[in-house]
């Protein structure tokens, strides 16, 4: 009791989960509180984001992207070089160090792109823990480089046939089986969703991205950026990189969410845009549904941002204005693809090539002294597949 | 004293257990769960629960995620699931089973009160923990119907007493840690989760989750005041063949067991 009033964003968060589960995120919630304040976690934690994971990770100014769109300098948070190649392993790092503060031998996940299971699945075998990844039929067909890798690592991957078999399904079977295995299982939520506090502890773990974000761009330009831009899913690697520029209300942040085949056709992701506010998977917060309160299936040529419903701060960002949301298309979203390959070199994965997308919407418009922050949040290694499958090369 | 709190009373006062029995609505249509429960009633259920169809049922297993899913194929919506409790209300008392989302989206207020129009007793949401209830409860209790919360293995005694202080009619005490779904035995741990909560409030106990054959629901109510079967019946409804004789045997069935057993201690 108590402890729910702290895990709302105004209105959005809560936590709407069986009643199996509250004593099991009360523990989670003392223990990570404890943690967030203990320097000798926090300092473990940093060590190996530094040593194993590869922080801090460059912010490299895009010049021939910034020449190419022609209008404000575009700047990118390199999560993409990453251990793992994303910014996931941030989370897993530090959620899998808290699994071994509280004894717990087990360790599972749910994943659409599989980065997160990749993530988590390494952490696991670095610490030496089970580890089983619950992860859409349809997303392991999508992305079965990232269900080797996960094999590889030791990890179970465990397919769910159920619903629209992508990451909304691979999440209620992960809840399904931490409700049945509660007392020596930890679960690993890979975004800013989910029951309290899972949204605010997701976030703390991601915010070094902004935080290194934040420090880098005053170094290299001596001042805060104009713009934030980031593609949103569930929404940890935007949350990570607009936190720490919560107070710094010049600084303008857009997530980038998956349009899909078009908003007006019905076959998209774009929760905060054309969504409305709904109880999934234990919070409070936007939701693609029908009007009787059923999910509806989503599409998007990316798994990773696969997914009908948002973390809840990300719904209070949009309803005070904090964040604006827009939608890209699968179409627009394989050109940014192309465009940062041919441009910088870098072959982002789908979910960032959102974020690209969108800068040739918003870089031409703004001056040339204007300064853009992309998160790139992940390589497109796991994606090259499956785009030559799309584009039939 | 509502409907549910009747019930006890009655049953309590000729030492027996009341037999809960769950439906999932418009599974594989409406008609058909009509019928059901006039089975469910006719093999001798104290509380009929009807389960509202929901696309992400989180705290069911296979058997209740496919019956959900066939009626959502139908178009199932709550509101149809109301009009049809309202078609079949009797002297049976009923309960609603729904995720909280689709309660939401009809609105708290206008679902209550045409809840209590069509018979409904009592609700039963397995995502909303009363910490979270207090819109509902606001809506619920003005029109009459009972808010019957959940309880778990895992629940500390300060759980158990919050939502004690929450529920009325009975509590929904969840016999093991996991979703919905047909198991082969008890679990020892059940006795003490039971006295436990009986020790924190007067409230009559039901027990579900893995209730599947009559000589569990035996043992069950050798510790509680109620037995709560339901994926035994949906899985039962899945073949189609006398689906409406098998049930009401299996209710009768049901029924035997826990009438044979000797005078409960109050």
């Amino acid at each position: 009791m108590g402890s729910v009033a702290s895990g709302r964003f105004g209105k959005y968060g809560g936590r709407f989960v069986p009643e199996t589960l509250i004593p099991a995120l009360d523990q989670l919630e003392q223990e990570y509180t404890r943690c967030k304040d203990d320097p000798q976690f926090q300092e473990e934690l940093a060590r190996y984001l530094r040593s194993y994971c590869g922080r801090p990770t460059p912010l490299y100014f895009a010049q021939r992207l910034t020449e190419h769109l022609g209008g404000g300098r575009i700047y990118l948070k390199r999560e993409d070089l990453l251990h793992t190649g994303a910014h996931k392993i941030n989370n897993t790092m530090g959620q899998v160090l808290l699994a071994v503060r509280m004894g717990k031998r087990r360790i599972i996940a749910e994943t659409g792109a599989g980065q997160h299971g990749v993530a988590t699945a390494t952490a696991a075998a670095m610490f030496g823990l089970e580890c089983d990844v619950y992860m859409g039929s349809e997303d392991m067909a999508r992305q079965e480089l990232n269900v080797f890798r996960m094999r590889l690592l030791g990890a179970r991957v465990l397919a769910v046939d159920a619903g629209s078999r992508t990451l909304k399904d691979a999440i209620n079977e992960a809840l399904r089986d931490w409700v049945t295995n509660v007392r020596t299982t930890f679960y690993v939520i890979g975004s800013v969703v989910g029951p309290h506090p899972y949204p605010s502890m997701v976030r703390d773990f991601q915010s070094v991205i902004g935080q290194e974000a934040r420090a880098q761009i005053r170094e290299q330009t001596g001042r805060l950026p104009d713009y934030l831009v980031a593609c949103v899913g569930g929404g940890s690697n935007a949350m990570g990189l607009f936190h720490p520029f919560f107070d710094d209300r010049d600084v303008r942040m857009v997530g980038v969410e998956a349009g899909g085949m078009g908003l007006a056709a019905g076959q998209h992701a774009a929760t905060l845009v054309a969504g409305t506010p709904g109880v999934l998977h234990g919070a409070f917060s936007y939701l693609l549904q029908d009007d009787a309160g059923q999910v509806r299936p989503t599409h998007s040529v990316s798994a990773g941002l696969d997914y009908p419903g948002v973390g809840p701060e990300h719904s209070y960002f949009k309803d005070t204005g904090r964040a604006a949301y827009v939608a890209v298309s699968d179409h627009e979203a394989l050109e940014g693809f192309h465009l940062l390959a041919q441009t910088e070199g870098i072959i982002p994965a789908l979910e960032p090539a959102h974020a690209i997308a969108y800068l040739k919407t918003l870089a031409p418009t703004l001056d040339r002294n204007r300064i853009v922050v992309v998160g790139l949040s992940g390589r497109g290694d796991k994606d090259v597949q499956h785009v030559s499958k799309i584009e039939g090369s | 004293m509502s409907r549910l709190a009747q019930v006890f009373t009655r049953l309590r006062a000729s030492h027996k257990t009341a037999l809960v029995a769950f439906v999932a609505a418009g599974d594989p249509d409406l008609a058909t769960t009509a019928e059901e429960v006039g089975a469910l009633s006719r093999g001798g259920a104290d509380i009929l629960e009807l389960g509202v169809p929901f696309s992400d049922p989180v705290a069911d297993g296979p058997v209740n995620q496919r019956a959900y899913q066939r009626a959502l194929a139908r178009g199932v919506t709550l509101g149809d699931v109301l009009d049809l409790a309202g078609r079949v209300r009797s002297a049976v008392p009923m309960v609603l089973l729904s995720y909280y989302n689709p309660v939401l989206q009809y609105g708290l207020q206008r679902f209550c009160v045409e809840s209590a129009r069509s018979g409904v007793d009592g609700l039963v949401v397995p995502d909303l923990p009363p910490d979270e209830a207090d819109d509902l409860i606001t809506s619920a209790r003005p029109a009459g119907l009972d808010t019957i919360f959940l309880l778990a293995p895992t629940s500390t005694d300060a759980r158990i007493r919050l939502a004690a202080a929450r529920s009325t009619g009975f509590i929904y005490c969840v016999s093991v840690t996991g979703v919905t779904g047909v198991r082969d035995r008890v679990p020892e741990e059940l006795h003490g989760l039971v006295r436990r909560i009986k020790t924190q409030s007067p409230l009559p106990v039901c027990v579900g989750f893995g209730v599947s054959t009559p000589q569990q629901a035996r043992q069950i109510a050798g510790v509680a005041d109620g037995v709560i079967v339901g994926s035994a019946l949906v899985s039962l409804a899945e073949e189609p063949q006398d689906r409406i004789a098998r049930l009401e045997q299996f209710v009768r069935d049901l029924r035997e067991a826990l009438d044979a057993l000797p005078a409960r201690e109050a």
